[in-house]
């Protein structure tokens, strides 16, 4: 009953508030119907809402439109319904006249057209606006940074960087491979490629053509190294030689060419001479030669001081007296030549061409020697060749440089040299001769030479024999004495140190070739001498040590006491030969040994002393509890009274189990447990970044990285600096550029994007192409 | 014409004109027929030959052609060619040159595996926690490196030239009974030459060194008689008396200076026997020894100290007490720079100078230490004691005796050459035991040489770089040959023989350079290349402290409210505890594993244990 009441209140004070907006509402429409029925209508009205509101107490419609039913002036805005006929109204309904008319119809298509269109949206706020913008763009440039992420990551692990940034440098692949992927492409490589098609020359392979081959094979590298070697000499003698001709050519002194000339009329003569001998046709015309230039001489005026030359020294003639001179030298000259030819004696010539010969030949002889086929030769003459130098200093040097060429060119044509030899031979036993009549000393020719070495060698042998029995002999009467003195040592060493020296004589001797077999005999046979001769100083020291044992049973001796020291319980020293007798000695010896050792260590107790040791170190290291008792503490204290044992149960903090000790199974160590801090302090103590336990980062820290247990190459690698900056170098910004991309290209964007792995390896394809184009 | 085999040494270079024109000479683009030839043709000469050694090294060098050739190609060269290939232009032939030749062997050359791997440092037997595609890439960026650096140093050991040797006996000799004098009769004269013997029995037990090159002596008689020479050429540097009793002698880096434990004071002394320095604060020095890397000369006093100079800037780095009374027994490991004190209750202790207290401790002998040397890769210890045993350590981890002998009289010198032969000085004998490699401890069944001194045996040391063993004894001073002692390949820019004194000013500035600090002495100096886990979790603490909130930490799953009325309290708290019960249910999957695992290794082991096998000494 009371919430009715109340309900009915609320809805009279509701009726009352809407009956007097009403009427607020309708103050102009009151105004403007003043005049008219205003009881009436009003109360009607009235009554009609109050209807109303009482229907719509059930709260399903509190509003309902008033229905107009009759037309009046007066038409309220609020009251318009469309609900009239149920139908909704409709744009056209409202154009529809009353009667059709034509006229209305393009208004009607217009509107049609309108309504076809949809109407414009609504301008979003600002804020939205920004927002997208700010979207936009952060995919945008995030798209475009992206494409960097597989440099960065890159660069990140990379094991080195250099800076400035440079640009990959192309590997530097083998020709063949280079030339194995060319193709001709362009037309006129094809027209090379076809030519050389056609001439069977090699196309990819840059190899010999066949013929090369053909031609390489004819002729071996050695014999064309020879060839080569052949005419690198022939062009050098050749250069040599004009050379020698320009410089002639431009000498200006006058004497010297007079002296050219003097020289070849002699050469002239000389051959001319010979002619004569071994062929006086020739000679015949030759001297027919000669007539005629003395014709020649006679019938002009050159030497017959008829010259320009001669008529100006003919003035000067009366005050000069070298002008003189020279007039009649010039005449002397006119005669010279215009006198007819006599015929020199020949016993003369052949005399002074004997001494001519005779003196370089002494020189001669050892270098021809030297030439033969044996090369070792060479230098030991030449060794030699000093002492004939000395021996016959009038030589001059010249001619043996001559020789030497000579020799040469003989070598060169390779054909003469059985004459050479004779030759040599010859002269040989002409220079023999000779020494032998000078009574100097037999050396130079090979067969004295050899016999002179035998000698020698024979004399050294001897030599070493006799020292070695001085030794013996020395020493025998040492190893007599009863002490050494350090003199009588000193000697012995000094004798040692000699014999090394004459022992390697023979060695040196061994370099001839000629000699070397005999060295060989000869040094089988010293080899052994030093052994001989260690061993005797060897014997000679073991007694020393022990002076006390007889001299013959030395080795043996030393066997057994050598044994004797051993332990007896190897089977090898039982096979031996071992007096019984010294083996129980032996054993007699451990027993009583072994007996001293337990008498003097029968007091003490070794073990037992380091296991209590041992104990306390345990002990020592173990953590200690703490006692917070306080005796005293709520209970009675004192001397003599001790807190209970609760309370300390219950104020006693245990300290917390440490590690077990290193040496916990091992009875007979204490290993320490004490932390070196001092070695901790140069220890990591820090985890570095992306490391989670200890365990790996001492992984990555196990390997050295010093020169001392790495070869240069690894400790090179090892100790790389992360990056590289070239002093000196402005440093920019990395571009596209650089890395490979080009920024305008899209597409290799995308890729990017969509597979950086396999973007990579396009790049990497890419530079390699470069490079190889 | 170079690939035309030449004539033997032995024909004499006769008429070589005529011989070329009479053969039919090879064309350069002909083929090669027999290119198998080259690869049969001997290796070079070795350093020295021996009759007994003849048929094992014709054997070897066909094993090595057979390795060469015979075998597959390893993998990683097959991969670096694989990684080449895309460079060059793809052909479906073999290329050919300009030339016309065809290259016989095409490709890099082939590299054996197990070279390779030698020179692999990247422990891969531990498992790696999972890592991110970062780190790996990281990962596998170092191993690639790691490989292509093992190939390269495993292309240059051909450049070492030369072999070491063995004297073996003729089937059953024993090599024992082969005295010097049928070495030196054997040998060439060269290396007969390198047995010498000085009798010097004047200045009483002689101490002696080697430089770092081989190629000095230095030694000292108790008498005062110090002497230092250049022992290959036996020309004598210096010869003093410093008129004091000479307790050790030893080379400092380079041959030109001199340390020398007099019986006061530490002196060194140049080339010229000119004393440089006294250095009192070393003072009863027994004996010394030289860290070449690390600069550090250390001295073992009578006062049981153990005392650290940096020659370098000649300070002391550090002084020790050992606690163990007098010190007279003291040898360096050359791996990783410890010394090693002999003591007289039997243990061995381990010192570095950046700790206080030694760094292991082992009881080696129930007698005192008589001696102690260990071998050139740190591997091996070898003791000797008063109770006349000879032991060989293990140093790597177990430090359990590999091998122990008694001998008739306890050794009092111990010496390891750089091939890992062990030479011990009994009385005036010494005997050498040879193991089966290099990398092997030597077998103490039979010795390898034995040889007898004039005197009893104060000094041994076998020289770097040549197979010969010094000793000094009360008679003067020995050399003795033994082959296959020394490294035959020198590193020519680390320690060579042959250098120039130019040469050596500039090693010594390099090596100054590279020295290495005295603090990184430590058992196992891999360790140092270890982050240090400790200090890195100690930070990490500070870090959360500070923040007060771990960043690492795994923060606990969040569920994100959805919309729609559908993340109501009740349902958040449901698809928390579905994401937690998932995560405990992985854990205890996980751990069930671990658990089956460990079961069936536990099985595993059983077995074994039951029968114990020679590999069970590395087991922890």
């Amino acid at each position: 009953m009371k919430a009715a009441e109340q309900s009915a209140t609320r809805v009279a004070e509701g009726l009352l508030a809407l009956s007097q907006q009403e009427e607020l509402v309708d103050l102009p429409n009151h105004a403007l119907s003043a005049s008219e029925d205003e009881g009436d209508s009003d109360e009607e009205r009235k009554h009609q809402k109050l209807l109303e509101s009482i229907g719509s107490l059930d709260g399903k419609k509190r509003w309902k439109l008033a229905e107009r039913s009759e037309a009046c002036l007066k038409v309220s805005e609020f009251n318009v319904s469309s609900e009239g006929s149920g139908e909704k109204l409709l744009l056209l309904d409202l154009l529809e006249p009353s009667k059709t008319s034509s006229s209305l119809a393009a208004v009607k298509k217009q509107l049609s057209r309108v309504k076809s269109k949809k109407a414009v949206e609504l301008p979003l706020n600002k804020e939205e606006v920004e927002r997208i913008h700010r979207e936009v763009a952060f995919n945008k440039t995030s798209q475009t940074l992206s494409k960097w992420d597989p440099i960065v990551v890159k660069n990140r692990q990379a094991e080195q960087l250099v800076f400035p940034l440079e640009k990959e440098q192309p590997d530097f692949a083998p020709i063949e491979h280079v030339l194995s992927g060319w193709k001709a492409r362009t037309p006129l490589e094809q027209e090379v490629f076809n030519l050389l098609c056609k001439n069977k020359q090699p196309l990819t392979d840059p190899l010999l053509t066949p013929m090369e081959k053909a031609s390489l094979k004819a002729m071996s590298l050695e014999e064309a190294k020879m060839r080569r070697a052949e005419l690198q000499r022939a062009r050098a003698l050749q250069s040599y030689y004009e050379a020698r001709a320009r410089r002639e050519k431009k000498i200006k002194s006058k004497k010297y060419h007079k002296i050219v000339k003097k020289g070849k009329v002699k050469k002239a003569l000389k051959e001319f001479e010979q002619l004569q001998k071994v062929n006086p046709a020739a000679a015949l015309e030759e001297l027919e030669k000669i007539e005629k230039a003395r014709m020649m001489e006679r019938m002009s005026l050159k030497h017959q001081n008829s010259g320009k030359w001669a008529k100006s020294k003919a003035i000067m003639a009366k005050y000069d007296l070298e002008a003189r001179q020279a007039m009649q030298e010039q005449l002397a000259k006119n005669k010279e030549l215009t006198q007819k030819l006599q015929v020199v004696s020949e016993s003369e010539e052949e005399n002074g061409a004997e001494e001519g010969e005779l003196v370089p030949d002494a020189v001669n002889e050892i270098q021809m020697c030297a030439a033969g086929p044996n090369p070792w030769m060479l230098r030991n003459c030449n060794s030699d060749a000093n002492d004939e130098i000395q021996k016959d200093p009038e030589q001059p040097p010249e001619p043996v440089v001559q020789e030497f060429c000579e020799r040469e060119e003989d070598e060169t044509l390779g054909t003469e040299e059985e004459i050479l030899l004779r030759e040599f031979e010859e002269r040989r036993s002409l220079r023999k001769r000779s020494e032998l009549s000078q009574n100097a000393e037999p050396v130079g020719s090979q067969a004295t030479k050899d016999s002179s070495t035998k000698e020698v060698l024979a004399e050294l042998k001897a030599l070493t024999q006799k020292l070695n029995q001085k030794n013996c002999q020395s020493q025998k009467p040492k190893v007599s004495s009863v002490r050494t003195t350090c003199q009588v040592q000193k000697q012995e060493c000094a004798l040692e140190e000699e014999e090394p020296l004459l022992l390697q004589r023979p060695e040196r001797a061994q370099t001839l070739e000629d000699l070397e077999e005999l060295g060989h005999e000869e040094y089988s046979e010293t080899k052994e001498i030093p052994g001989l001769v260690l061993e005797g100083n060897q014997t000679e020291r073991a007694p020393n040590n022990h002076t006390d044992t007889p001299k013959g049973k030395k080795k043996k001796e030393q066997m057994i006491d050598l044994q004797n020291l051993l332990s007896t319980k190897s089977p090898s020293v039982k096979s031996l030969a071992v007096p019984t007798s010294v083996e129980e000695l032996e054993d007699e010896e451990e027993k009583h040994q072994k007996q001293i050792i337990k008498e003097a260590f029968a007091g003490d107790n070794v073990i037992r002393d380091f296991l209590k040791e041992k104990e306390e170190a345990v002990k020592a290291s173990k953590p200690k509890d703490v006692d917070l008792t306080l005796p005293g503490w709520g209970e009675w204290g004192g001397i003599g009274l001790k807190p209970s044992a609760k309370k300390r149960r219950r104020f006693l903090i245990k300290a917390p189990e440490g590690p077990p000790r290193k040496d916990k199974n091992l009875p007979n160590v204490i290993i320490s447990e004490k932390r070196n801090i001092h070695a901790a302090a140069h220890q990591v103590r820090v985890l570095p970044y992306p490391f989670t336990h200890h365990q790996q980062f001492e992984r990555t820290v196990q390997t050295p990285i010093g020169s001392t247990w790495n070869t240069q190459r690894a400790f090179q690698k090892l100790t790389t600096p992360k990056v590289v900056t070239k002093p000196g170098h402005i440093i920019k910004p990395i571009k596209a550029e650089d890395v490979g991309y080009h920024s305008s290209s899209r597409s290799d964007l995308s890729v990017i994007q969509s597979n950086p792995k396999q973007s990579s390896r396009h790049r990497k394809k890419q530079l390699k192409k470069n490079s190889i184009d | 014409m170079e690939t035309v085999p030449r004539p033997g040494p032995g024909v004499p270079p006769k008429k070589g004109k005529l011989q070329a024109k009479r053969k039919k000479p090879r064309r350069y683009w002909e083929e090669e027929t027999a290119p198998a030839a080259a690869g049969a043709s001997p290796g070079p000469p070795r350093k020295k030959k021996k009759k007994n050694q003849e048929p094992r090294r014709q054997k070897q060098n066909s094993h090595n052609s057979e390795k060469s050739w015979v075998s597959k190609k390893p993998q990683f060269t097959k991969k670096s060619r694989e990684q080449k290939k895309p460079r060059e232009h793809k052909k479906p032939g073999p290329q050919r040159t300009l030339s016309g030749a065809q290259d016989p062997f095409p490709g890099p050359a082939p590299v054996p595996a197990e070279v390779a791997r030698k020179f692999c440092r990247i422990d891969k037997s531990k498992e790696l926690p999972h890592s991110l595609p970062k780190t790996r890439s990281k990962l596998e960026v170092a191993e690639a490196l790691e490989e292509e650096i093992s190939v390269k140093a495993a292309r240059s050991e051909l450049l070492l030239a030369e072999e070491a040797g063995f004297l073996e006996g003729e089937d059953g000799e024993d090599t024992a009974k082969i005295r010097q004098a049928d070495i030196v009769e054997a040998v060439d004269i060269a290396s007969a030459a390198k047995h010498f013997n000085l009798n010097l029995r004047q200045f009483g037990p002689y101490r002696l060194n080697y430089s770092r090159t081989g190629r000095h002596l230095a030694f000292g008689g108790r008498r005062g008689h110090v002497a230092a020479l250049d022992w290959v050429t036996k020309k004598l540097m210096c010869e003093i008396n410093v008129m004091e009793a000479v307790r050790d002698i030893r080379f400092l880096h380079s041959e030109v200076l001199l340390a020398v434990a007099q019986n006061r004071w530490l002196h060194i002394y140049d080339n010229q026997g000119i004393e440089l320095h006294c250095i009192r604060r070393c003072d009863r020095v027994t004996r010394l020894e030289f860290l070449p890397f690390h600069f550090l000369l250390a001295t073992a006093s009578e006062t049981g100290f153990l005392t650290y100079l940096d020659v370098s800037v000649g300070k002391i780095v550090a002084a020790l007490n050992a606690r163990g009374g007098r010190l007279n027994i003291m040898a360096k490991n050359p791996y990783n720079a410890v010394i090693h004190l002999g003591h007289s209750n039997g243990t061995v202790s381990l010192w570095s100078p950046s700790v206080q207290e030694p760094l292991a401790k082992i009881l080696c002998h129930r007698g005192g230490i008589q001696a102690v040397a260990v071998d050139s890769t740190g591997t091996y210890m070898a003791t000797s004691g008063l109770d006349h045993q000879l032991k060989v350590f293990d140093l790597r981890g177990t430090f359990r005796p590999l091998s122990a002998r008694t001998l008739p009289q306890g050794a009092g010198h111990l010496a390891f050459s750089q091939r890992g032969l062990l030479a011990a000085g009994m009385g005036d004998v010494v005997n050498i035991w040879a193991g089966q490699g290099k990398a092997s401890p030597p077998s103490l069944e039979q010795p390898y040489l034995t040889h007898r001194l004039a005197g009893p045996v104060h000094g041994l040391q076998f020289c770097p770089f040549e197979d010969v063993l010094g000793v000094g004894h009360s008679g003067g001073v020995s050399s003795i040959l033994v082959p296959g002692a020394a490294e035959p390949n020198f590193d020519g820019l680390e320690s060579n023989p042959y250098r120039s004194q130019k040469q050596r000013q500039e090693w010594e500035v390099k090596a100054l350079l590279e020295k290495v600090p005295a603090e990184l002495i430590c058992l196992n100096p891999r360790a140092l290349a270890e982050v240090d886990v400790i200090s890195l979790e100690q930070q990490k603490k500070e870090r959360v402290e500070r923040l007060g909130y771990d960043p690492e930490a795994k923060v606990p799953f969040q569920p994100k409210p959805k919309r729609k009325g559908r993340s109501s309290s009740g349902s958040l708290v449901r698809r928390r505890k579905k994401v937690l019960e998932q995560e405990h249910r992985d854990k205890v999957r996980q751990s069930l594993e671990q658990q089956k695992q460990q079961k069936q290794k536990k099985q595993k082991a059983k077995p074994a244990g039951a029968r114990p096998s020679a590999l069970d000494r590395f087991v922890r």
